[in-house]
C-alpha cells in the first residue's frame, strides 16, 4: 500500500528523490515528529499491552504468578501447562471444538446464501429483482425485537440445537449489499460473453464473478466468521445444555464470573496449575484465530467498507 | 410460445381482438420487449439463487415482526407446547402492557440510562475516529500507516466477552492497576464495579474496541481529496493548519453527517451485549438500558408480553429518530442515509 495512493499524493508531479512529501509541503519540525511518534506508540501500546499481559500470564508458571502477585508483565519461566490442561479434553476443549464447528459451518452457510442472493440481485432488470431487494432493505430499518425472535426460534423447536446458533443470525443484509455492489461492478461484457458461450448463472457466478471478487469475498467471509466466533448471546438464551456451549460462553463463566473450570479443580487445588493462567489461556484461545486471520484480509478492508458506504 | 390470440376462422384478427393485441404489445414493450412468463423462465436461476436468503429473512425477520402481537396479549408460554400455538391461545388485552409501561419506574430509569449513555458516547466516542484518521493521515510513510492501521483495527474483531475480560484484567479489583497500586502500598481500586463510573467505563471500552475500526471510512474520505486543492492553497500561502481547516475538514463533512445520522438512529440501542456482561457487577440502577430491560423482563422473568411492548416502543422511536436525523442532515445540505 503506497502512501501516495492513499493520500492522493501520487499525481503530485515530480517528487524529489527519496522524499515522500510534495515539494510545497513544509518539512515537519523535530519536535512535531517526536510528539507524533510518542502519540503513535502510546496509541498502539494501549491496544497491544493488555494483550501482551494476557498472553504472558497464560504462559507463566504458578511460581512466577505468585511472585508477581497476579498478572505478569515480564515473561519468566515460560510453561504451556495451562494450555495442556485446557486442551487435554474436558470443558474448554469441547467448547473450542463447538466454536470452531459452528464458525466453519455457519460461515460456509452464510457465505453460500449471501453470495447467491447478492448475485441473484446483482442483475437489475430481472423479474422480482425489485420486490426481493425491498424485502432485504426493509430489514435494515426495523428490527423485530428480542422477544418475538426468541419466540419464533422456540416455536421452530430450535432451542438446544446448534441450528439456533447459526440460522437466526445467518444473514447480514449489509454484507449482502456490499457483495451485490461488487458483483454489479464486474464487467457486464464478461458475463454476456459467458452467457453466449452457454454458461448458466451458477457457472458464471462460480467461474467468472467470484474469482473477480476475491477481495470482497475474503472480507465478508472474515466478517461472518468473526461474527460466529464472537457470538455468545444466542447461546446464552437458546442453549441450556452446558456441554453445547461455545468458547465465548465458557470464557464468560470462567473469567468474568470466576467459576472454576470443570475437571481442573484438582490440579488447581494441588498448586500445579494457576487459575489465573487458566483464565488467561482461555482468553488467548478466544483471541488467537481472529488475531491471526484479520491481518491477512486487512488490505481489502477499505475496499469492502467503502463499497458498502457508498452504494449500500 | 403458444399463440393465445383469439382469431376468426379465416385467421384474420377480429376488430376487438385487434385492440386487445395492441394493448398486449404495449404491455410487452414496456416490460422490456418480452412477456412476464418468458422473463420468469429466463430469470428462474436468479430467482432460485435469491430465494434461500429471502426465506431466511422471512422466517427470522418478518415472522418475528408479526410475533410482536404478543405485546397486545397476556402471553402465556405454558398454554401450549409450541410458542406459535401459545400465541394463538393467549388472551388479548389490548393496550394494557403499554399502559403499564407508562407507570413503570424501571422503564423510565432504563430509558434515562440509555439516553445518558448515548449522549456520553456521542461526545466522547464519536470524535475519536475522526481525530485518529487525521493523525494517521499525517504520516507519509506507508509502513507507519500500515502498522498503525493493523494495530488499531485488531480489537474490532474481538468479542465483547473478550474485551470486557481484558478490561477486568487491567482495571478490575484483581487487575494490573490495582495490583501495581497495592505493590506500592496504596489501596487497590476497582473501576469495574463502580456504578458512578459505569457509563464512562463502557464508553471507554467501546473506544478501545471500535474507534480504530471507525477510522477506515474517514481515511477513505481523506484519500479522495484532490491533491490539487492542497497544492493550490499552499501556493496561496496557507500553512498546514489552514489547509486542514479549509480543505481536510470540509472533506470529512459528508461522512461525519452520515455517521451522525446512523448514530442518532441507534440512540436507543447502546451496548447491549457489553452491558449484559457487566450489569451484575454494578447493579441495574446504573446499567439497565432498554435492551437489557427487555432481556431481563422477557427472557429472564418470563414477562414476554410486557417486554415485547417495550421492544415495540423502542423500535418505533428508533425509526422516528432515523427519519428525523436524516431530515436534519438534508436541511444541512448533506445526503444522509437515503436521498430525498
Amino acid at each position: 500500500m503506497l502512501a501516495g495512493k492513499l493520500n492522493g499524493r501520487q499525481q503530485q508531479g515530480p517528487l524529489v528523490r527519496g522524499r515522500l512529501r510534495p515539494v510545497w509541503e513544509e518539512e515537519p519540525t523535530r519536535a512535531g515528529l517526536a510528539t507524533k511518534g510518542v502519540v503513535l506508540v502510546g496509541v498502539c501500546l494501549a491496544v497491544l499491552f493488555p494483550l501482551w499481559v494476557v498472553i504472558v500470564t497464560s504462559l507463566s508458571s504458578v511460581k512466577t504468578i505468585t511472585e508477581t502477585g497476579g498478572l505478569v508483565v515480564i515473561p519468566r519461566g515460560i510453561t504451556f501447562v495451562a494450555y495442556q490442561e485446557l486442551l487435554g479434553g474436558g470443558q474448554v476443549t469441547r467448547a473450542t471444538i463447538v466454536s470452531l464447528c459452528v464458525t466453519v459451518v455457519g460461515t460456509l452457510f452464510s457465505m453460500t446464501v449471501s453470495v447467491m442472493c447478492a448475485y441473484g440481485l446483482s442483475r437489475s432488470g430481472s423479474v422480482l429483482h425489485r420486490p426481493f431487494l425491498f424485502i432485504l432493505l426493509a430489514t435494515m430499518f426495523f428490527g423485530a425485537g428480542l422477544i418475538p425472535t426468541y419466540l419464533v426460534v422456540q416455536g421452530l423447536g430450535l432451542t438446544d440445537s446448534y441450528l439456533s446458533l447459526i440460522l437466526p443470525s445467518a444473514l447480514n443484509v449489509f454484507n449482502i449489499l456490499v457483495l451485490r455492489a461488487f458483483f454489479m461492478s464486474t464487467a457486464q461484457e464478461l458475463i454476456e460473453s459467458a452467457r453466449i458461450d452457454g454458461a448458466g448463472d451458477f457457472r458464471i457466478l462460480w467461474q467468472i464473478v467470484m474469482p473477480l471478487s476475491r477481495a470482497v469475498i475474503a472480507v465478508i467471509t472474515l466478517f461472518y466468521a468473526v461474527g460466529y466466533w464472537s457470538a455468545w448471546f444466542n447461546a446464552s438464551i437458546y442453549i441450556s445444555d452446558p456441554d453445547m456451549l461455545p468458547l465465548q460462553n465458557i470464557m464468560n463463566q470462567l473469567v468474568l464470573k470466576q467459576e472454576r473450570p470443570v475437571g481442573l479443580a484438582q490440579a488447581i487445588n494441588t498448586g500445579g496449575l494457576s487459575p489465573l493462567a487458566i483464565q488467561m489461556a482461555v482468553m488467548v484461545l478466544a483471541l488467537l484465530p481472529v488475531a491471526v486471520l484479520s491481518p491477512f484480509v486487512q488490505k481489502h478492508f477499505k475496499k469492502g467498507m467503502l463499497t458498502g458506504a457508498v452504494k449500500g | 410460445m403458444v399463440d393465445t390470440e383469439p382469431r376468426t376462422k379465416a385467421g384474420a384478427p377480429r376488430p376487438a381482438a385487434k385492440k386487445k393485441r395492441a394493448e398486449a404489445v404495449r404491455a410487452v414493450k414496456s416490460a422490456g420487449g418480452i412477456t412476464l412468463r418468458h422473463r420468469l423462465r429466463r430469470d428462474r436461476t436468479l430467482i432460485l439463487m435469491t430465494l434461500p436468503a429471502i426465506l431466511l429473512l422471512v422466517v427470522f425477520a418478518y415472522i418475528p415482526l408479526a410475533g410482536n402481537v404478543v405485546a397486545f396479549q397476556e402471553y402465556d408460554p405454558y398454554v401450549a407446547d409450541n410458542a406459535f400455538q401459545a400465541i394463538l391461545q393467549s388472551p388479548w388485552v389490548g393496550f394494557d402492557q403499554f399502559q403499564q409501561m407508562v407507570n413503570d419506574r424501571l422503564f423510565w430509569s432504563a430509558l434515562r440510562n440509555t439516553l445518558a449513555i448515548f449522549l456520553i458516547q456521542l461526545t466522547l466516542f464519536f470524535p475519536v475516529p475522526v481525530l485518529l484518521a487525521l493523525f494517521i493521515n499525517s504520516f507519509v510513510r506507508p509502513r507507519v500507516r500500515a502498522v498503525a492501521q493493523a494495530v488499531l483495527y485488531l480489537p474490532h474483531f474481538f468479542s465483547w466477552v473478550l474485551v470486557v475480560t481484558v478490561f477486568q484484567q487491567m482495571f478490575g479489583g484483581a487487575g494490573l492497576i490495582a495490583q501495581t497500586l497495592r505493590d506500592h502500598g496504596h489501596d487497590g481500586i476497582d473501576l469495574m464495579t463502580d456504578p458512578g463510573l459505569f457509563k464512562f467505563l463502557i464508553t471507554f471500552e467501546m473506544i478501545w474496541k471500535d474507534a480504530g475500526w471507525g477510522v477506515i471510512v474517514f481515511l477513505a474520505a481523506l484519500a479522495s481529496v484532490s491533491p490539487d486543492l492542497y497544492e493550490a492553497s499552499a501556493m496561496d500561502g496557507a500553512n498546514r493548519w489552514r489547509r486542514m481547516w479549509h480543505i481536510t475538514l470540509p472533506a470529512l463533512r459528508p461522512v461525519v453527517a452520515l455517521l451522525l445520522v446512523l448514530q442518532v438512529g441507534n440512540a436507543l440501542t447502546v451496548g447491549f451485549e457489553q452491558i449484559l456482561l457487566q450489569r451484575t457487577a454494578v447493579g441495574p440502577g446504573a446499567s439497565e438500558v432498554l435492551d437489557t430491560y427487555v432481556w431481563n423482563v422477557g427472557i429472564t422473568n418470563g414477562g414476554f408480553s410486557y417486554a415485547a411492548a417495550v421492544g415495540i416502543v423502542k423500535g418505533i422511536f428508533g425509526l422516528l429518530l432515523v427519519l428525523a436525523a436524516n431530515k436534519v442532515a438534508h436541511l444541512m445540505g448533506e445526503q444522509g442515509v437515503y436521498k430525498k
